[in-house]
C-alpha cells in the first residue's frame, strides 16, 4: 500500500481479524482491513486473531494469524497471543517472536488472570526482554450489550498498575480503556512507570461530557495511539474526538508509538 | 472545520462562501435526540454542558437538536422518575432556551426545538404539560422509563401524540434481558405492543447504539412501521447500522447523537462509507426527521428545510 499523504495515525494498535463468537462482524477479513487503514489515512495495523480471546490455547490461532496476515505484511503486523498460565507458553512466544511479531496481546479478563497475577508480570519480564511491548484488551464490548454467555468482566485498572509497577520495564499498549481506567492507571503510577503504558482513547467520550478533552488537558496526548477494534467498532471514533477537540487543544498527528530503540528518556532510565 | 468551496465533496451538496463545510458534511443535519442541563441539574458544569453541544453541533453540521431535559437528571428526583415539579420547571425552561438561543445575536434561525418530557405515572400532569407545551412551540413527546411502554398508562398519551401529529421519543433498552437499577426500562418488544394499539401513533425508538442487544430490537419491530429507530448511543458497532437500515429500510432510520455527540460524528462518517444511495442518505440525516416532526419549523442557513 502506498502510504497516504497526510496521515491521520502512523498505526492502529488494536486491529483483529477472525469472527467473533457473539454475533457476526462483518468481514473479518485482512484485505478489508487494508482497505479500512488506507481510507482512514492509517499506515499500518497491529493485527490479532479475535478468536484467541475465548479459546482455551491461542497457539493454534496465532497460527492462523500468520498464515492470514502472509500476502500483507507490508501493512499489517502480527499482535499473537499469549497465556501466560498456559504449559509452554515460552516457547509459544519464542515462536512468535520468530514470526515477526510487533506487539504480545494477552486477555486477563478472558483466561482468569487478576490483579498482581504472576504469570502477567512473568510474561511482561520475557516480553521486555525481546522488546516487545504487552497488548492488555480491557473490554471487547460494553459491559450492557454481552451475549449472556461473555461472562468475562472488564479488565481493571489494578491489573495494568500492577504490571507497571512490577519493575520488568516492559512497555504496556491498553485498548478498550474510558476515561475512568486510564486516569487511574495514569494517576496511579510514578512518572516513570506512566512512561511504559500507551493507551487507545476511542471509548473515552467527547462532547458534550468533554472527557476526552480533560484527559489531554490533563495528561498530555504523549502516551496517547489510536486503536480502533475492528472489526468491531467503527474505525472512525478517534478520529471524531481528535476532531471535536476544543480549539485551545493540540493533539500530536499522525497519532505515534515509539519505535524500538527511540524510547523515552524515562524509559531509558528504567531500561 | 475545512474551508468552504463550491460543493460538499462527500454529498455534491452546493455550499454557499458563508458557510464553511462541517464536519459531517454540508448536507443537512438534524439530531432528534438531544438533552440539556439546567441549573437544577445538580452539576456545577451544566451552562458549559449545553454551549459545549451546541458548539459540537455546529462543528458536525447538525442544523437543529431536537432536546429534552429529564426533570432535574437525579437531583432533586430521579432522572427516570422525575417529579411532576421537575418536569414542570425543565420543559419551561427548555421551551425558554429555546426560544433564547433562537434569538442569540448571530442566529441562524432556530436550532432547538422542545420535546416535552412527561411521567405517566401522573397522568393528568402529562396531559397538562404537552398541551402547554404544544401551545408553547413543543415539536414531541419523551418519555423515558418511569414506566414500561407497554402500560396501560400510556395510552392517553399515545392518543394524544397523534391526535396532535407529533412523535413520542422513548427510550429503550436494547433487549432487556433483566430490570435495570434506576429505571422501568422498555426494550422493542414492549414498544411494539403500544405501536400496535396505537398504530397511527408515531414512535421514535430511542438509541439503537445505548446498550443492550440491538439485533433483537430490529426484529422486534421489523413490521411495526410506525416504530422508527435512532442511531444514537455511545455504541459504534460495526454493522449495526447496515443492519438497522437493511431490517427496516433507510425511510425508518434516523441519526442521533444522545449523550455523545463524538459518536454521532463517527456515524455520519460511517454512513458515508456505507455507500448509500443520497436520497437514503438524505432519510437519514434529516428527510425521517422532518417528516416525523410536522410541528418544527427546521431551517439550514435561514432556509426552511423541505423533505
Amino acid at each position: 500500500m502506498t502510504a497516504p499523504t497526510t496521515l491521520f495515525a502512523h498505526v492502529d494498535v488494536s486491529a483483529w481479524i477472525g469472527g467473533y463468537p457473539f454475533r457476526e462482524a462483518p468481514h473479518p477479513d485482512p484485505e478489508v482491513l487494508v482497505r479500512v487503514l488506507q481510507r482512514e489515512r492509517v499506515a499500518r495495523a497491529w493485527v490479532g486473531w479475535l478468536p484467541s480471546a475465548w479459546q482455551r490455547d491461542p497457539s493454534e490461532g496465532n497460527a492462523r494469524l500468520l498464515q492470514a496476515l502472509a500476502p500483507w505484511r507490508d501493512v499489517l503486523d502480527p499482535a499473537p497471543a499469549v497465556r501466560p498460565d498456559w504449559p509452554g507458553w515460552q516457547r509459544e512466544l519464542a515462536k512468535q517472536v520468530e514470526g515477526g511479531a510487533t506487539s504480545i496481546r494477552t486477555y486477563p479478563a478472558q483466561w482468569g488472570l487478576g490483579p498482581g497475577d504472576p504469570g502477567l508480570t512473568a510474561l511482561a519480564h520475557a516480553c521486555r526482554e525481546v522488546g516487545l511491548p504487552v497488548h492488555i484488551t480491557v473490554r471487547v464490548e460494553d459491559l450492557r450489550q454481552r451475549h449472556p454467555h461473555d461472562v468475562a468482566g472488564d479488565v481493571p485498572a489494578a491489573t495494568v498498575r500492577a504490571l507497571a509497577r512490577a519493575g520488568t520495564g516492559c512497555r504496556f499498549v491498553i485498548s478498550g480503556a474510558g476515561r475512568d481506567v486510564i486516569e487511574e492507571v495514569a494517576w496511579g503510577l510514578t512518572p516513570e512507570e506512566r512512561a511504559l503504558v500507551w493507551f487507545d482513547f476511542g471509548w473515552v467520550w467527547g462532547p458534550p461530557e468533554e472527557q476526552f478533552a480533560r484527559l489531554v488537558r490533563a495528561l498530555g496526548s504523549a502516551q496517547l495511539v489510536y486503536g480502533s477494534q475492528w472489526p468491531l467498532r467503527l474505525v472512525q471514533q478517534s478520529r471524531a474526538l481528535v476532531s471535536l477537540l476544543p480549539s485551545d487543544i493540540a493533539v500530536t498527528l499522525p497519532l505515534p508509538y515509539p519505535k524500538r530503540g527511540e524510547e523515552t528518556s524515562a524509559e531509558r532510565e528504567l531500561l | 472545520m475545512n474551508n468552504s468551496s463550491a460543493t460538499d465533496r462527500r454529498s455534491g451538496t452546493p455550499v454557499r462562501d458563508a458557510f464553511p463545510i462541517p464536519l459531517a458534511g454540508a448536507a443537512p443535519l438534524i439530531d432528534p435526540h438531544a438533552h440539556f442541563h439546567t441549573e437544577r441539574s445538580g452539576r456545577t458544569d451544566w451552562d458549559g454542558y449545553n454551549t459545549s453541544r451546541l458548539q459540537a453541533g455546529e462543528r458536525i453540521g447538525v442544523n437543529a437538536h431536537v432536546a429534552s431535559v429529564l426533570g432535574s437528571w437525579g437531583h432533586s428526583s430521579p432522572t427516570y422518575f422525575p417529579s411532576p415539579d421537575d418536569l414542570s420547571f425543565a420543559n419551561a425552561w427548555l421551551r425558554d432556551f429555546a426560544q433564547r438561543d433562537a434569538e442569540r445575536p448571530e442566529s441562524g434561525g432556530q436550532r432547538v426545538f422542545a420535546y416535552v418530557a412527561a411521567n405517566p405515572n401522573h397522568a393528568a400532569h402529562a396531559l397538562q404539560e404537552i398541551r402547554l407545551g404544544l401551545d408553547h412551540g413543543a415539536v414531541g413527546i419523551k418519555l423515558a422509563a418511569s414506566r414500561k411502554a407497554d402500560d396501560a398508562l400510556l395510552d392517553d398519551i399515545a392518543s394524544e401524540a397523534a391526535r396532535f401529529g407529533i412523535p413520542i421519543l422513548h427510550h429503550i433498552w436494547q433487549d432487556r434481558r433483566r430490570e435495570w437499577p434506576n429505571q422501568d426500562a422498555s426494550d422493542g418488544v414492549e414498544l411494539g405492543r403500544l405501536a400496535s394499539r396505537h398504530p397511527t401513533t408515531q414512535l421514535l425508538l430511542a438509541h439503537i447504539g445505548g446498550g443492550g442487544d440491538w439485533a433483537h430490537t430490529l426484529h422486534a419491530v421489523r413490521e411495526l412501521s410506525n416504530v422508527h429507530v435512532d442511531l444514537s448511543g455511545s455504541g459504534i458497532d460495526r454493522g449495526m447500522m447496515d443492519a438497522t437500515i437493511q431490517t427496516l429500510g433507510a425511510s425508518r432510520v434516523l441519526w442521533a447523537c444522545d449523550l455523545t455527540l463524538c459518536t454521532g460524528l463517527t456515524k455520519a462518517w460511517a454512513l458515508d462509507a456505507m455507500g448509500l444511495d443520497p436520497d437514503a442518505l438524505a432519510d437519514v440525516r434529516w428527510r425521517n426527521a422532518v417528516r416525523l416532526f410536522t410541528r418544527a419549523p427546521f431551517t439550514r442557513h435561514g432556509e426552511a428545510l423541505v423533505a
